[in-house]
């Protein structure tokens, strides 16, 4: 059992307590298989009650805990201090984003343009009695974009929506390509006005930081470049896919 | 204080799929949530969801009746027969639901969807999507709740029913974004806030499972049912708990001791590996404790390397890079260390098939709520059917009483009472001085828990364990808060929750206790036989005020076309 130092930016805008971030150094015993959300607990339980940060699930599945720790996006419960290889654990909530308190985030915009892609199956045929059929390779298809636990990660990587704060960012337009690729979808035109647009998937630039920074190794790029190809194909040919 | 038709409590599989369906009533819906919903435990789910689809080769005649005798088998006869069909029967219609809204399950080459064999089943009964399938399920029921434009609030923590006369009128949350606590009126409220795991140490629950839900219910006089039947789940990472799959197993994954046998063939010949929980779990940790561990220590391996790379790849791909981030190990080239682990809580709030609580304009649904389906043990791949079977009935059943009250407005002096009185309370905590840490408490209780009501059970450790429970209740009242008031306040909530934990896991504790048989989950080692003639009833446990533990009465099962007998697998 060793210590490790966690330097923590503190920032709450509402408050007349931390109306300015500032870091703050804490000390936490490491067994040798400390988290960095474990290490937020310590804290919060023996050191410092007022500590806020998001958590659920501890086993990188739910999303919540995004932060950027030590230069990098990353989800707390995910990683191991020991992974880290690093003198102190320095955690700051996700840049470019708004804060509410310490390493919490405000998310409503992040979700807001997820909904206005209308990330639903739409359908017009009447649904059969029993599954709509999908080969194997249909759906292999899907892999990828349903594995986005919508941490926020990307979204808060991306350039592209620092400079334009109507760019969608990749996280909405790889649901809008989630459901686009899917074979079961018929939304035709219906989705396509909100994202073939200058808000939309030509607003990225390939940077690819949501590459780097997805904590579940997902490839919004990729998908946003499909809807380009798709787009082109519905308005030049007018296929509905 | 805002007022909806209806407030659904909780964002998971159960909550979302009720308000979904009162939504489509045209009933104003609202749901309140800790978390934004697609960060719900449910999405931590993987194996699969049971339906008698009969799409797998070999299950061509599986049905609904099948189902539900697995289910009232597997379940040790503690189940409500009526409840279990009305589940096994809808449960065909709601996975075709799912997979018209979009859910990603696996597919078999004909296009139709994939089912896998789970434990306790007669036949490949369970559905899939890779080992994820609660991430999928959970993400197109938040797809449907924008789709309908469901109203959502997210971040706020519920801690207090409102009653007025005997009649559920809403609750009373804490905003976690903006501070303070609201009153969220309604005609009718659902709970559907999840199991109780937190309340054991072992837990391969999400950290805000701590019962807040049932608590709620509880300590506004509903009962808590047959909350002695905890589920271990065979295979929790040996470090962490975390969850892998049963669906591991479904696939072919071996459970093997020190000496390298599979010594499932000890304990169930015939079902092996896929024995139901309850039978497994007591396996291996009768290996562990006869000194079979791994090393002679406490666990077992998972053996899954058989199965090959592209098979992990394809149907396990999830608990594949869970074990390689949280205990260092690919399964494709190593043993996974593995420990039983507290999974689930069978029991819960006391409701009927709607989900109708004897609270009038209470509902409940999901693992906080018992119908009860599961009986003294759930199946895999029954908790996600229920879920959504039960979450689509209460939608549908508050949707009806809420469009036949004869006036609809809530008492707004009683809403505004139980505000002052959860603000007195954060008052009080607040000025204690405070002789307790409400975080070594909790520890301690969740110790307690694992050690003292855990996979084996006997009189005299579970005595021990019920009086350090009530002294634990005690000492909750010397504890002072640091911190009151602000945003996004962890120690407030932690604090404030933790009465309740303490309560529920009061009610495991005294069901177990007084419950002198076997059956399904709650093994003693001092009476290690069912006993249908005294004990095929249901533990009713009842909060009262001011006392240590609660008041038990009994219910009867509800029986059917399957006669009780001796399970063997």
């Amino acid at each position: 059992m060793s210590d490790i130092t966690f330097r923590i930016r503190r920032h709450e805008p509402k408050s007349r307590k931390d109306p300015e971030p500032r870091w703050q150094d804490f000390t936490v015993p490491n067994d040798g298989n400390l988290t960095v959300l474990e290490g937020l607990f310590y804290i919060q339980e023996h050191l410092d009650g007022s500590l806020a940060f998001r958590y659920c699930c501890r086993a990188s599945v739910c999303g919540s805990c995004a932060m950027y720790i030590n230069g990098a996006y990353r989800l707390a419960c995910q990683t191991n201090v020991k992974h880290l290889d690093a003198e102190a654990v320095t955690v700051a909530p996700m840049p470019h984003l708004p804060v509410v308190k310490d390493l919490v985030c405000d998310m409503d915009d992040f979700f807001a343009k997820y909904e206005y892609i209308k990330p639903w199956l739409i359908r017009n045929d009447p649904d059969p009695d029993k599954e709509i059929p999908q080969s194997p390779k249909e759906r292999k298809k899907l892999d990828m974009p349903i594995d986005c636990i919508l941490c926020g990660a990307c979204y808060s990587s991306c350039p592209s929506v620092w400079g334009e704060e109507n760019y969608l960012g990749p996280a909405a337009l790889l649901k809008a390509f989630r459901f686009e690729v899917d074979s079961r979808d018929e939304a035709g035109r219906e989705r396509l006005p909100h994202w073939d647009n200058e808000r939309g998937v030509y607003r990225c630039h390939t940077i690819m930081n949501c590459v780097e920074a997805c904590p579940k190794e997902l490839n919004p790029t990729e998908g946003i470049q499909w809807l380009k190809k798709a787009a082109v194909r519905r308005r030049l040919f007018g296929k509905a896919k | 204080m805002i007022h909806h038709d209806l407030i659904v409590v909780g964002g998971g599989l159960a909550g979302l799929r009720a308000a979904v369906e009162a939504k489509r009533a045209g009933v104003d819906v609202a749901v309140l949530s800790q978390v934004h919903p697609a960060r719900s435990h449910s999405g931590a789910a993987q194996g699969g969801i049971n339906a008698a689809l009969a799409n797998d080769p070999g299950s061509v005649d599986d049905t609904w009746e099948k189902h539900a005798f697995d289910t009232v088998k597997g379940g040790d006869y503690l189940g409500d027969q009526d409840t279990v069909m009305q589940m096994t029967k809808d449960a065909i219609e709601v996975i075709y639901e799912m997979d018209h809204w979009g859910c990603p399950f696996s597919r078999y080459d004909d296009g139709r969807i994939a089912q896998r064999p789970f434990g306790g089943a007669g036949y490949p009964r369970c559905c899939y999507g890779a080992d994820k399938t609660g991430h999928y399920l959970l993400h197109t029921l938040v797809e449907q709740a924008y789709k309908l434009e469901i109203k959502l609030y997210v971040e706020q923590y519920a801690s207090r029913l409102i009653v007025h006369e005997g009649v559920c009128q809403g609750v009373v949350a804490y905003d976690m974004i903006r501070g303070g606590f609201e009153a969220f009126t309604a005609g009718a409220v659902v709970i559907a806030t999840g199991g109780a795991g937190r309340t054991y140490s072992n837990s391969t629950n999400a950290l805000i499972n701590t019962g807040g839900g049932m608590a709620m219910a509880y300590h506004a006089g509903v009962p808590l049912k047959d909350m002695e039947f905890i589920q271990f789940h065979p295979t929790g990472l040996f470090s962490t708990n975390i969850l892998m799959t049963e669906g591991a197993r479904g696939e072919g994954g071996y459970l093997i001791n020190d000496s390298g046998e599979r010594f499932m063939e000890r304990y169930a010949p015939k079902f092996m590996e896929l024995a139901p929980r309850d039978i497994t779990a007591r396996s291996i940790q009768t290996e562990i404790n006869e000194g079979r561990g791994i090393g002679g220590q406490a666990y077992v391996y998972l053996d899954l390397r058989h199965l090959g790379a592209e098979k992990i790849l394809e149907r396990l791909p999830g608990i594949r890079d869970l074990a390689i981030h949280f205990e260092g190990v690919d399964p494709i080239e190593e043993p996974v260390p593995i420990v039983p682990s507290q999974h689930y809580t069978m029991g819960g709030i006391d409701t009927d098939v709607d989900g109708a609580t004897p609270l009038p304009g209470l509902y409940a649904a999901g693992e906080c709520g018992c119908v009860s389906v599961h009986g003294a043990n759930r199946l895999g791949g029954n908790s996600l059917l229920e879920t959504i079977v039960f979450g689509r009935r209460s939608g549908a059943a508050a949707a009806a009483y809420i469009a036949g009250l004869a006036d609809g407005r809530p008492n707004a002096r009683t809403a505004f009472a139980v505000v002052q009185a959860i603000e007195d309370t954060v008052d009080e905590l607040g000025a204690r001085t405070g002789t307790e840490d409400a975080y070594g408490l909790r520890t301690e209780m969740a110790l307690v828990m694992k050690e003292h009501f855990g996979v084996f059970r006997d009189e005299p450790t579970m005595r021990a364990g019920y009086d350090t429970l009530t002294s634990i209740k005690q000492r909750v009242g010397k504890i002072g808060l640091r911190h009151t008031g602000g945003v996004f306040n962890l120690d407030m909530i932690r604090t404030v929750e933790l009465e309740g934990m303490v309560d529920v896991a009061l009610a495991i504790a005294a069901g177990a206790v007084w419950r002198t048989e076997s059956r399904g989950a709650h093994f003693r080692t001092d009476h290690n036989t069912r006993d249908d003639v005294d004990w095929l009833k249901h533990t009713m446990a009842h909060y009262r005020p001011g006392e240590p533990g609660p008041k038990l009465t009994y219910k009867p099962v509800t029986l059917g076309p399957f006669e009780p007998q001796e399970r063997k697998y």
